[in-house]
């Protein structure tokens, strides 16, 4: 194996080593892990990858579960290094507790849900988006995620990218939802020279930083953060705290001050955050997915627009925040709305709030399936 | 070309996995087409069933899954029996016949290989028939360069069977010229 951060090439990559590659790309130098179909290849590529780097010190560590993996990549992050875990829904409501402690600390870092058939243990090689909810609302307490959903091994590299960049940018865990079908397949995947690869890395604070009276906390704009190491004395806590890291958990004002502070630090940006794709300017109706669902809508689309239904395509890249506002713009253009979603429908609720035109929904007719495009355009004939 | 969906499926251990990424990786790296891999298999490492798909077009693929395969290899009589119904009329079935029962259908163009015993008997690895049906199955077709595969093979198989793969594939190549 290569000792380069960079693999610039053509790759016929599977979509879990395109994700960590995106990764190393990205500046990730530390991981933790445990195990889990079919997520395990993220960890096998880090693991031999990330000690091999040339001229750093890279790590992985393999943890005794999902818990205590989510706890050291928190830990790790606090010391200033880009760090990750990846994981499938299982491990993911094993670590709710602690993706509340990194939104609530403030600290970067990102999640991989490579999703598999649930709920329980489920069947582990067969795909489900059933955790495109667990993602957003899992953890207790009122709180914003940012969740990206790339549909192809190409978007595993690009999206991880990015997810490192809003994690840095927004001082938040950021998660990528794959599932383990794109997680598993190989596509051609390009990877760039290092130079046309856009890296951001958190702002900590500068020499002569006071943790007395200068802000390191629940800035709207993002408080520089004051990492262990460099003598900037800073107090941590999961509890309510104020603007210098300071606990209060006894004044509901200093509570309200926590979770709106937070909260606007992600929804004040959400322009600059949600990516949507929207191929919906001439169409009647609009299919909306996300993921690997996504390339069946595109199909699907195609298809029905020779049979003479104007069909566009509308994906939200970043489920969450929720693309509300373009939803609710998008619709006042269409007829109606079509989800579809590798799930009984769980974004469905989300769009009805939005729409202002009806909207439908469409499960793969065998769930952990892609959908049957022969179906999708029955459906939409129905729908026009 | 246009969109071509081929199944190879047998039981974990064969190789089947293997000989589909070297498929699509020799399809996009070597002869500059689209390529998609996907793969099934049980929670079992070896011994269950496995599956691997692969999609080559020159056209960029959207839909990524196999509905309806122009192209088959099937390693075990399981395998044959549980996919054979979703080949496409008139689809290529190639089976290794050391293993296989043929199918009565006379719907598909069946060929017969005996991968295993060519891979035991006349190389001594029997681990190496998922690279003689390869050989076969890409020399019959033509979908992938030959020549593109043995680049692909030498760069992917582990160092030092560089040589055995090859080979075990170049039969299947012989086998697929005579029956042609």
């Amino acid at each position: 194996m290569k000792n380069e951060r960079v693999l610039t090439g053509r790759h016929f990559m599977q979509g879990n080593i395109a994700c960590a590659e995106g990764a190393l790309a990205a500046g990730c130098s530390f991981m933790a892990g445990y195990p889990i179909t079919p997520a395990t290849e993220i960890a096998e590529r880090l693991a031999s990858r990330l000690p091999a780097l040339r001229d750093e010190d890279g790590v992985f560590i393999q943890m005794e579960d999902e818990i205590s993996s989510l706890a050291a990549v928190i830990g790790a992050s606090w010391t200033g290094k880009k760090a990750m875990t990846a994981t499938s829904g299982p491990g993911i409501s094993l670590m709710q507790e602690h993706i509340g402690y990194a939104v609530g600390t403030e600290t970067p870092c990102v999640i991989v849900d490579v999703q598999r058939g649930g709920p329980t243990t489920g069947i582990p090689s067969v795909e489900l988006q059933g955790d495109t909810v667990q993602v957003r609302r899992g953890s207790h307490g009122e709180y914003q995620i940012i969740a990206l959903a790339p549909s192809s091994p190409q978007e595993l590299f690009d999206h991880t990218i990015l997810a490192f960049n809003y994690a840095e940018l927004y001082r938040t865990p950021v998660f990528v939802l794959s599932d383990a079908f794109i997680g598993h397949m190989r596509e051609e995947v390009v990877i760039p020279e290092p130079e046309d690869i856009e890296i951001v890395t958190r702002i900590i604070p500068e020499a002569g930083f006071n943790s007395e009276t200068d802000q390191g906390f629940l800035s709207e704009n993002v408080a520089p953060m004051p990492i262990f190491g460099r003598g900037f004395k800073s107090h941590v806590t999961s509890s309510c705290h104020t603007e210098t890291g300071k606990r209060n958990v006894t004044d509901a004002f200093a509570l309200d001050n926590f979770i709106r502070k937070l909260d606007a630090k992600i929804s004040k940006h959400r322009d600059e955050i949600i990516m949507v794709e929207d191929n919906t300017q001439d169409a009647d109706i609009a299919i909306m997915s996300y993921g690997g669902v996504y390339r069946a809508a595109c199909e699907a689309a195609g298809v029905a627009r020779k049979e003479g239904i104007r069909t566009g395509t509308f994906r939200p890249i970043t489920v969450w925040p929720f693309p509300d506002r373009e939803i609710a713009e998008m619709s006042k253009r269409v007829k109606a709305i079509l989800v579809m979603e590798n799930n009984l429908g769980q974004l469905v609720p989300y769009v009805k709030a939005e729409a202002s035109c009806p909207v439908h929904f469409i499960a793969p007719e065998i769930l952990g399936t892609l959908h049957d495009v022969g179906s999708v355009v029955s459906k939409l004939k129905e729908i026009a | 070309m246009p969109r071509t969906e081929i199944r190879i499926a047998g039981f974990g251990g064969q190789g089947v996995v293997l000989a589909g990424v070297l498929l699509g990786t020799a399809a996009i790296l070597r002869d500059d087409k689209h390529a998609i891999q996907t793969q099934s298999y049980g929670a079992a490492a070896r011994g269950g069933a496995a599956r691997s798909d692969v999609i080559i077009s020159d056209e960029k693929i959207m839909y990524p899954q196999v509905t309806a395969p122009d192209i088959m290899a099937a390693f075990t009589t399981e395998a044959l029996n549980k996919y054979k119904d979703e080949l496409k009329k008139g689809a290529t079935l190639i089976i290794d016949e050391d293993l296989v029962t043929p199918p009565e259908d006379s719907s598909f163009k069946i060929y017969r290989v005996p991968a295993t015993s060519i891979a035991s008997n006349e190389l001594g690895k029997g681990i190496v028939a998922n690279m003689v049906m390869l050989g076969f199955l890409s020399a019959l077709t033509g979908i992938v360069s030959l020549e593109a595969l043995e680049e692909t093979i030498r760069a992917n198989v582990p160092k030092g069977t560089e040589e055995l793969n090859l080979t075990a594939f170049r039969k299947g190549v012989e086998r697929a010229q005579e029956v042609k």
